[in-house]
């Protein structure tokens, strides 16, 4: 069934067109919307997107980063600023999708896919969305638990502090498909060291839940700790720790669970 | 419901057409101007039979919605050969018995003349990465990569 193309000029136009219909979805990429109205997603029945150039804009202060909600996964790549996150950039999709696919519409990107999403997890990211009645600031974690209810909602921007050393952001993702696929498990750390000990610890995991989820006992048997074989087996030991993943055509559930320590240990020992 | 007119660039020359609202680019190309070399393959992005270039950036057509090429430069296989002469790329890929079925040809060539027109001697891994979202059920991909290689620059890949 047709559907109606509204195009605007400002993210103001058109965040008010999202939260004022129902049936609207926003159009960044494509990767998501024109893949739900080939395979006849009768809930859409109006296109907004935006214009603005800010949408497409990348800031880098000497330690945070803003990156629009337009920005593909071709730029981040193109951006020597961003070296900490090519690997989650470059582990999603082929080139075409890539060129294509967006920072802002990674987040609402279900399983097995949102890869980037769980970079921006572990590194505590906050998302800037405009709904009708203007402007605000989530942190990431609690946007993505109203994921269903932002869809009402234009996200302009993501931003994050900068990891302070190269080693203190890693990341990890598992598919069965090389060099593309669907994520079996996906796994981000943030580990900034105070002193020699680990400070902060964020890690975050995806396709184990219905969202990207936070590991948050694993987090706990870091904190406080140099990151030795005995922390990191700790960690290990403890990352199955309330994920909930389901079965689909690349894992099961249980496969899930068994292997996500041995992924956090390589992970976390730096192994390939 | 009303079409939209679309104007665009096709492989060199100005095209006009019309299309309902929320159709993808590649419905416009095949259905509004009859360039039947983008194949329909999956519609989810995963297969890579649909891709073109758009402003000599890869990109799925089936994925693309047919108004944000408006004003743009596309290109498909169909402008890959010059007047009666083949384009290396496809003159590799006959020679090196690079297509079995054909369905994933037009995408294969797309995508390694994007990464050929940014890398004319790419490596090995380069091309493997260049055509990883192209799906290929026939060939097994090496008959591919090594007609791209041949392609590049003559046949002088990097090693």
């Amino acid at each position: 069934m047709p559907v109606t193309v509204k195009t605007f000029g400002s993210t103001g136009e058109a965040a008010s067109a999202l939260s004022s219909d129902r049936s609207a979805r926003y159009l960044g990429g494509g990767t998501l919307v024109m893949r739900a109205l080939n395979e006849g997603d009768i809930s859409i029945s109006t296109v907004v997107r935006a214009t603005d150039q800010a949408l497409s804009r990348i800031d880098v202060t000497s330690s945070r980063i803003t990156i629009g909600a337009g920005v593909t996964f071709a730029k981040i790549l193109a951006e020597r600023e961003l070296a900490f996150l090519h690997a989650p950039a470059r582990s999603i999709g082929g080139p075409a999708v890539r060129n294509m696919g967006t920072v802002g519409g990674n987040l609402f990107a279900p399983n097995p896919y949102g890869d980037f999403t769980v970079a921006l997890l572990a590194l505590d990211a906050t998302v800037s969305v405009q709904g009708g009645l203007g402007a605000r600031d989530l942190p990431i974690e609690e946007f993505l638990q109203s994921r269903e209810r932002q869809s009402g909602a234009l996200v302009l921007a993501v931003s994050c502090q900068r990891p302070a050393t190269a080693d203190a952001f890693r990341y990890r993702k598992i598919a069965r498909i090389k060099p593309k696929g669907g994520s079996v498990i996906t796994l981000a750390a943030h580990l900034p060291v105070s002193s020699g000990r680990i400070s902060g610890a964020r890690i975050a995991l995806g396709s184990m839940a219905a969202m990207q989820i936070r590991a948050r006992a694993a987090e706990r048997a870091l904190e406080g700790r140099a990151l030795d074989d005995a922390a990191i087996n700790a960690a290990a030991a403890v990352a199955a720790e309330g994920v909930s993943p389901t079965d689909n055509a690349l894992g099961s559930a249980w496969y899930r669970r068994e292997i996500v320590g041995v992924h956090l240990r390589r992970l976390l020992s730096g192994l390939e | 419901m009303t079409k939209t007119p679309l104007q665009f660039r096709h492989n060199g020359r100005d095209v006009a057409v019309f299309v309902d609202g929320g159709v993808n680019l590649l419905v416009a190309l095949r259905e509004g101007i009859g360039d039947m070399t983008p194949k329909f393959g999956c519609g989810q992005g995963g297969c890579g039979a649909c891709s073109v270039l758009i402003d000599g950036e890869l990109h799925l057509s089936c994925l693309t919605l047919a108004e944000s090429a408006n004003g743009r430069s596309i290109q498909t296989l169909d402008g890959l050969k010059d007047g009666p002469n083949l384009h290396p790329l496809q003159r590799a890929f006959m020679e090196q018995f690079a297509a079995q079925c054909g369905y994933c040809t037009p995408g294969m060539l797309m995508a390694a003349k994007a990464l050929l027109d940014r890398n004319p001697s790419p490596t090995r891994a380069e091309v493997v990465e260049a055509i990883s979202g192209n799906i290929c059920r026939c060939t097994g991909y090496e008959p591919i990569i090594n007609a791209v290689l041949a392609a590049a620059s003559g046949g002088r890949a990097r090693a």
